[in-house]
């Protein structure tokens, strides 16, 4: 049963598992850009799972309740953070990608290296 | 106004990146840019100053306490970091006026210098903070504006180069949130005093996996063997005055980062005796060093050289540091301000070389030992020190390299070293060969490179003899660092 109660890592790992061997089995390079997106997303999972309690609720102070689990909510806005870099991180990502295709005019990863040995600088 | 040095360290370069990004006048970002490094680099040398005379500054972010609130902490290792890099970025500022003008247009230079400054910063934030997700921003901080750094360079090859970049090197800082995740899982902190107290009374598993992923992740940032493939190219292709800032700074953060983690954060004695990573640096570090330097050998793009021998260099720093002894560490910390010193000048007078003959291919260099004296002699005089001839600031890195080798009884490996060293003397003889031995060829027009790009250039060719000459103020504070590391001194 401990295996399955872990689930939330299970997920986690899977995740980043997919999104890693799409970054290194594909050649295209928006798809590559996709599968590191579902790597970090894998992360983000983890995070805010990690601040769950079992029963716990949102960590909103109310006068009067007393004795309430709260999930522990410094992960979640830590893992806000990381979304906005994964956020810019991507964006830089097909800027760079769109500036290639207008210099290549291509996206393939195998034909950018192949136009790359054309001529060694 | 001195107590609040350590934050104006990080936001002063950071306010100034956006202003010197919106400049349209010719030549007003570059001063913007100027300001702001300038003024980064003042005020690391006060922190140095003060952390020599006072010992550790802790700074508190908006008056919140340590394990609350996001503290930043000035010790000697990061004081002298701080200076390295702010050091270089003031250095490479002034030379970068001409050379981006030639490399990247005068409409693109605001953004040039604005993502410097961004990078900058955020090189600074990650040595000053002391709270291990505030490192985390920081180095995509560094990290994003040294993609868009290197994608400006003046060949369509440096958008390929920043993508592999930009990918190895978001797979590196997912692995070391994934780290640092876990740390605070078990820990439930994420300053890294606090962690250094907490994480030997929790030790399980999950420990162990953080400190993996850690390794690994930081490994990729800082291009350790095998896992550099990203850095030749990255090198080769950026503007040179990107190239010569990133080769000095990144990968050196890179190892203050790890030196922060395996001796501040875990301690030695689980990094290097539990989870026995002597083992595992040590190999790779010779790899590095002889892999490397031998693929340098064979390079024809000088720039490309170089970057593979920035690798190799890599690997005598982790080597020094592999050995987790008082002198081994002194060695690696001293690599670590040498070789951004030796490392500016080769990458600079490359860029003057750039800027006069539009190549850094070696036929391009046949007898520009005539045409352009004093930018090839400093080239020779940063070979010379690469190489670790006496007198320059190469040779006391690896003399101290090689004593900390001996006294493990290391011989084998010392000679590795010392081999390491004769392949430095091919590549570089490669270059001075064809400069110095070879006829011109070219247009009979080109002239020795502007004084803006040689100033600079021979400051750090002076900056080399100096602290070669006299080494006791870089030795001094590398060994107090190296005891403070592994918990000797105050």
């Amino acid at each position: 049963m401990r295996i399955l109660g872990l689930y939330n890592y299970w997920f986690f790992i899977f995740l980043m598992m997919v999104g890693f061997y799409i970054l290194i089995s594909r050649r295209n390079l928006v798809k590559k850009i996709l599968g590191l997106n579902i790597f970090q997303t894998s992360v983000f999972i983890f995070y805010i799972s990690m601040g769950k309690i079992s029963g716990g609720t949102a960590p909103i102070l109310i006068e009067g309740a007393e004795g309430v689990v709260y999930s522990n909510p410094l992960p979640h806005v830590l893992i806000l953070t990381a979304i906005v870099v994964g956020v810019s991180t991507t964006a830089v990502a097909l800027a760079i990608v769109v500036r290639m295709k207008e210099a290549y005019g291509t996206i393939e990863g195998d034909e950018i290296t192949a136009l790359d040995n054309e001529n060694p600088f | 106004m001195l107590a609040h040095l350590p934050i104006l360290q990080v936001v002063v370069p950071l306010m100034v990146a956006p202003v010197a990004a919106l400049m349209r006048r010719r030549g007003a970002g570059w001063l913007l840019a100027i300001l702001g490094t300038w003024a980064a680099f003042g005020i690391a040398v006060l922190l140095l100053i003060q952390v020599l005379a006072e010992g550790t500054i802790i700074y508190s972010l908006g008056g919140w306490a340590a394990p609350w609130g996001i503290e930043y902490r000035v010790d000697t290792v990061s004081a002298y970091v701080l200076v390295i890099v702010a050091g270089m970025g003031a250095i490479v500022t002034p030379y970068a006026r001409l050379s981006v003008a030639r490399e990247v247009g005068y409409k693109q230079a605001p953004l040039l210098y604005s993502g410097l400054l961004l990078c900058l910063s955020g090189l600074l934030g990650i040595t000053i903070t002391g709270d291990v997700f505030n490192l985390f921003v920081f180095l995509e901080i560094s990290s994003i504006s040294a993609y868009a750094l290197i994608a400006m360079g003046p060949d369509r090859r440096a958008l390929h180069a920043s993508y592999k970049y930009l990918i190895m090197g978001s797979i590196g800082a997912t692995f070391i949130v994934i780290g640092i995740g876990m740390m605070y899982m078990m820990t439930g902190t994420l300053n890294m005093a606090d962690l250094a107290v907490r994480l030997p009374q929790v030790g399980n598993r999950t420990i162990t996996v953080a400190f993996a992923f850690l390794t690994v992740g930081i490994s990729l940032k800082l291009a350790l063997f095998p896992l550099h493939a990203w850095l030749p190219d990255a090198y080769t292709y950026a503007p040179s005055a990107v190239t010569a800032f990133l080769a000095s700074t990144a990968t050196k953060v890179a190892v203050y980062v790890l030196l922060r983690v395996f001796f501040s954060i875990f301690g030695v004695v689980f990094a290097f005796e539990t989870m026995t990573l002597y083992w595992v640096l040590l190999p790779l570090a010779l790899m590095a060093i002889l892999s490397a330097s031998l693929t340098a050998i064979y390079q024809e793009n000088v720039k490309r050289l170089l970057a593979y021998s920035s690798v190799a260099q890599i690997g005598y720093i982790i080597l020094g540091i592999s050995l987790a002894s008082v002198t081994g560490l002194t060695a690696g910390i001293l690599h670590l301000f040498n070789h951004a010193l030796i490392k500016a000048t080769l990458f600079m007078a490359m860029g003057a070389v750039m800027y006069q003959m539009g190549s850094v291919r070696i036929e391009a260099m046949r007898g520009l030992g005539n045409k352009m004296p004093w930018t090839m002699a400093a080239f020779v005089a940063g070979g010379l020190s690469l190489i670790g001839v006496p007198l320059t600031v190469g040779f006391v890195s690896k003399w101290y390299l090689v004593l900390g080798l001996v006294e493990f009884g290391m011989w084998e490996v010392a000679l590795l070293v010392l081999a390491g060293s004769l392949m430095a003397v091919v590549y570089i003889w490669k270059v001075v060969e064809v400069a110095y031995f070879k006829e011109f060829m070219g247009d009979l027009e080109v002239r020795e490179a502007p004084l803006s790009l040689l100033i600079p250039i021979w400051v750090l060719v002076a900056a080399n003899f100096y602290f070669g000459i006299d080494a006791s103020l870089t030795t001094r504070v590398a060994r107090s660092a190296a005891e403070l590391l592994l918990g000797m001194g105050p």
